[in-house]
């Protein structure tokens, strides 16, 4: 056992004190037929060098293919203060802050993050942090109906434009308590006025935007967001922060802005890490902030009137409320905030809207490399950022099969969440892709296809 | 407000403008920052974010000053019942941070992330062997989600069968708030059953309360009043025979780890809490992870994605099985994978474990919470179960200082801050009078429980000649006690400049 400190000295001083004779006998209360001797199927133990050994042989496997898929989690440059500070002991390994004396460094990061993400958003308050971008729409969802008091419906809109696992979580989340999501089809790769007409006049509690939406494409925010307002629903916001330092925020989209915004943090300093840990963020308008779910610090003050930070609004939580709680979260992801917090500070507002810009840049020269091979084509002529959907002249696995072997990540296969789109293949470029990267993939997209050709 | 005493500024109060990491900026700081022509202007951001703009030194100093304003558990003896605050091993952090780890795309293909999948899969096998459940799914991202993730399994469950009348949570009234909450969001409704006086389940209430209503019962064992619920299996009968299924709430599962396993006791689905017993770190406030095990029958509905394998087993192949292989799923719960990351420090801490060293977790956890446990009653504390072992964690109840001191649990809590103690869980469960909730763990030393130990008595003393300190503790921290309900009340949830 690699972590007790006990010696056999310790363990017989500590058993007298007890008055037990060995350890065994603390276990009297567990009824003996219960018990079990050993644990046959978990191996032998290793040290912390051939665990070293194992897990860099592992990560090896996995070799560092070159990615261009986005689809939800983004591989942008990560500053090495970001995790040198926010691995440090006492952010990684304190508890949720509770005792509020004890916790103000986490605390007052968390206030720090809120402010940065309201303002990034343009909302007016955020709570710190959901589970991830697909919890955050499920949440925002349920947050929507607590919030809505006029609607009885419990309808939400979905556009097929947002991101497809974020759906499926949605309904998985919130369809226990009987809300129901409506898909709204979207085959121009975006949604528009006329696809909404049917719905006018109906009791609608919410719709969901995601912008850019999932196939990279900018929706008409301004115009939607109004109707939804005109038609009596809220509008919640599905953004991705780095877009947010050059794109409108939900705050402002229409006349009276989004309702509810939320999204991602893993673009902010988090590693793509095959898929988490990541975080939700979630912020609203004033006026909602009771009907939040999550965590909330806010400012006050100490017995003597000093500056200090607790958790706050703990009366919609789970452990005052219990069975009437805004939600179950409760501890979720406190150590990702930390380094979003710390990304954003390091970046700054114009070092973010760089990010945001290059990333753009280089996607826009992937498109026009990748539409130059024959047998590629852009699927849709719409404004974008960062991301867009190809159409390829077959099917696209066997062609991402054979650029994975070519150590290349090609794309996200959309033909399984959108079989109507054909052989429609989603691809990305950050700042961290390079015009000899972005080379490298349409030459080894152009041997793949022509070799296929030959093949048949 | 006054502000000199707190020892770090906000950080936009340090921002100028033109300041910046620009090492950190993809692009030449003298080139344009505009934004590309074919983004219409119309959807363009008008007004910069406000973001503070600081040098990577500033952050990196600031960042650094508000880690030291808190307490963990490399600083700190941390005992908070119900959290496990044990030791977090660096080689788990180190090695889940391998570059070929952090890179992986979620989306990447299969062939492209064996080497992860084979550490899932034999995560997912290696807490089946230690639960005793037939299937495990990976991707809840927190206990309160593996929670939910059990509940709806049990509602897919029952309705699968038709019995759609089954909506009915039984919770026995010391549940972790999670319980009830969780039920609540499946749409369920919930039933509390009372708990006796040495802290087993109330088995009448029980027998009166289950009926064809009955979707299942929550239970945490050994219970949120740190002990083993010794009808376990007389609980397990009553509630299967009348057609529900049990929930085990694995918040406490490090107590037993080793010893006896939640399938054996007859528990249907369980979550594990892998930043508690498989000691992933609490990151202040998360990210955890709460996998789920289910028995046989609850195997169609696990959530996706689960990694399975295929091929023999000297050239395995792993992938992850979707709404295809398991349709009867509860679904998907997160974006992607769940906390991968976590999941991988977990499997790093189980492999340098072993099969011995999961035994003595169970053991050693439970050797220290009765010494402490001891020691304290000798010291003039009242354990609120004094008949019970420990388990884990323990509950002492200050309510005859409270009474005869006026110093209630959370003036001992706040007073042992300045001790160098982190204080135990305070108020929960919520059937104890002025209860303290004390979890040691299976990493401290003696010499840091004797240390507590010395604390406690300390304190004890000055409770009995001088209350005052005590009540108005913590006096060495950077604030004092925090005003809450002005907290709640004037909101103060962003930094707002001043008004210029």
């Amino acid at each position: 056992m690699p972590f007790n400190p006990h010696t056999p000295k310790d363990v017989g001083d500590m058993l007298a004190a007890i008055g037990a004779k060995t350890i065994e006998e603390l276990f009297d209360e567990i009824p003996k037929e219960l018990r079990i001797e050993s644990l046959a199927g978990i191996p032998d133990a290793l040290n912390e060098m051939q665990t070293g050994k194992l897990m860099m042989a592992r990560a090896a496997q996995d070799g560092m293919p070159l990615n261009f898929i986005g689809a939800g989690a983004y591989e942008h440059h990560i500053p090495s203060a970001v995790w040198a500070v926010t691995t440090r002991g006492e952010f990684y390994s304190a508890y949720t802050p509770y005792q509020a004396e004890a916790s103000q460094g986490t605390l007052q990061l968390i206030y720090e993050y809120q402010t940065m993400i309201s303002s990034l958003t343009g909302m007016e308050v955020s709570n710190a942090s959901l589970y991830d971008g697909g919890s955050a729409v499920a949440e925002a969802s349920l947050m929507s109906v607590r919030a809505h008091r006029k609607s009885k419906s419990q309808r939400i809109l979905v556009p097929t434009t947002v991101h497809p696992h974020y759906r499926k979580v949605a309904v998985a989340t919130a369809s226990g308590q009987g809300v129901r999501f409506e898909e709204i089809a979207c085959p121009k790769g975006y949604l528009s006025l006329a696809d909404l007409k049917k719905y006018e006049g109906e009791d609608i509690t919410a719709i969901v935007i995601q912008q850019p939406n999932f196939f990279g494409a900018l929706e008409d925010v301004d115009a939607i967001t109004d109707w939804a307002h005109a038609n009596g629903a809220l509008v919640i916001g599905s953004v991705n922060p780095t877009a947010l330092s050059i794109l409108k925020p939900p705050g402002e989209w229409g006349t009276k802005g989004a309702d509810i915004a939320c999204g991602d943090c893993q673009p902010l300093g988090v590693p793509l890490s095959s898929g988490g840990p990541y975080a939700g963020f979630l912020t609203t308008k004033m006026e909602f902030v009771r009907q939040m779910p999550g965590r909330i610090v806010g400012r006050t003050v100490d017995a003597d009137g000093h500056q200090g930070f607790a958790l706050t609004l703990q009366a919609r939580e789970q452990h005052i409320r219990r069975g009437k709680a805004t939600s179950n979260i409760c501890t979720n992801q406190g150590l990702l905030v930390t380094a979003a917090t710390i990304y954003l500070s390091l970046l700054g507002p114009e070092g973010l809207a760089r990010v945001a810009n290059e990333s753009h840049r280089r996607a826009n020269e992937l498109v026009a490399a990748l539409v130059r091979v024959k047998g590629v084509k852009l699927a849709f002529e719409r404004p974008r950022f960062h991301e867009a959907v190809l159409q390829l002249d077959r099917p696209v696995a066997p062609v991402l099969a054979e650029l994975a072997r070519r150590g290349i990540v090609g794309g996200f296969d959309l033909s399984t969440d959108y079989p109507e789109l054909g052989n429609a293949l989603l691809v990305c470029a950050t700042e961290t892709r390079s015009s000899e990267d972005i080379e490298k993939y349409a030459n080894a997209l152009t041997e793949t296809l022509k070799a296929a050709v030959r093949a048949a | 407000m006054a502000m000199q005493k707190h020892p770090e500024k906000i950080i936009f109060e340090y921002s100028r403008p033109g300041r910046g990491a620009f090492g950190q900026w993809p692009t030449e700081r003298d080139t344009p920052n505009e934004i590309a022509a074919d983004i219409p202007e119309n959807l363009r951001r008008k007004k910069p974010a406000m973001l503070p703009e600081l040098s990577e030194l500033e952050v990196v100093r600031h960042f650094t000053k508000l880690s030291q304003l808190n307490f963990s558990i490399d600083t700190h003896f941390y005992p908070l019942g119900s959290c496990t605050m044990k030791y977090n091993p660096k080689a788990c952090n180190a090695f889940a941070m391998l570059p070929g780890f952090l890179n992986r795309h979620p989306l990447a293909p299969d062939s492209l992330g064996q080497g992860f999948l084979a550490c899932m899969f034999e995560l997912q096998e290696m807490l089946k062997e230690v639960t005793g459940m037939q299937g495990v799914a990976l991707s809840p991202m927190a206990g309160a989600h593996g929670e939910f993730a059990g509940v709806a399994m049990i509602r897919a469950y029952h309705r699968a069968r038709g019995d759609l009348a089954r909506n009915e949570i039984i919770v026995p009234q010391a549940a972790h708030g999670t319980n009830p909450a969780t039920a609540t969001m499946c749409g369920c409704v919930v039933k509390e059953i009372p708990v006796n006086d040495e802290g087993d389940v109330d088995v009448e209430a029980l027998k009166a309360a289950v009926g064809p209503n009955t979707a299942g019962i929550m239970l945490t064992n050994p219970s949120t009043c740190g002990v083993f619920e010794r009808r376990i299996k007389e609980v397990a009968k009553i509630v299967h025979d009348a057609g529900g299924l049990l929930y085990y709430d694995g918040a406490n599962l490090n107590a037993i780890l080793g010893k006896v396993r939640p399938g054996d006791m007859g528990f249907d689905v369980i979550h594990m809490n892998l930043h508690k017993t498989f000691s992933t770190p609490h990151g202040g406030g998360g990210p955890g992870a709460g996998a789920v095990g289910v028995s046989a029958r609850l195997l169609p509905f696990m959530p996706i994605p689960v990694v399975g394998r295929e091929g023999d087993n000297d050239a395995p192949k792993y992938r992850w099985l979707t709404e295809k292989d398991l349709p009867q799923s509860i679904g998907r719960l997160s974006a992607f994978m769940g906390n991968a990351g976590v999941l991988l420090r977990a499997y790093i801490y189980m492999r340098m474990l072993g099969r011995e060293g999961m035994h003595r977790v169970g053991e050693y956890a439970t050797l220290n919470a009765n010494y402490l446990m001891a020691r304290l009653a000798k010291a003039g504390f009242d354990p609120a179960y004094p008949t019970r072992r420990a388990s884990h964690e323990f509950i002492i109840t200050a309510k005859q200082q409270k009474n005869d001191l006026g110093v209630s649990a959370m003036d001992i809590a706040k007073r042992l801050l300045d001790y160098g103690f982190h204080a135990p869980t305070t108020y929960f469960p919520l059937l104890v009078p002025e209860c303290l909730l004390i979890e040691p763990t299976e990493t401290e030393s003696k010499e840091a429980l004797d240390g507590f130990i010395d604390a406690m008595v300390a304190i004890l003393k000055e409770a009995q000649t001088n209350a005052d300190l005590v009540k108005s503790a913590p006096h060495t921290m950077t604030v004092r006690r925090l005003d809450d309900v002005r907290a709640a009340r004037q909101l103060d949830l962003t930094w707002k400049p001043a008004a210029a």
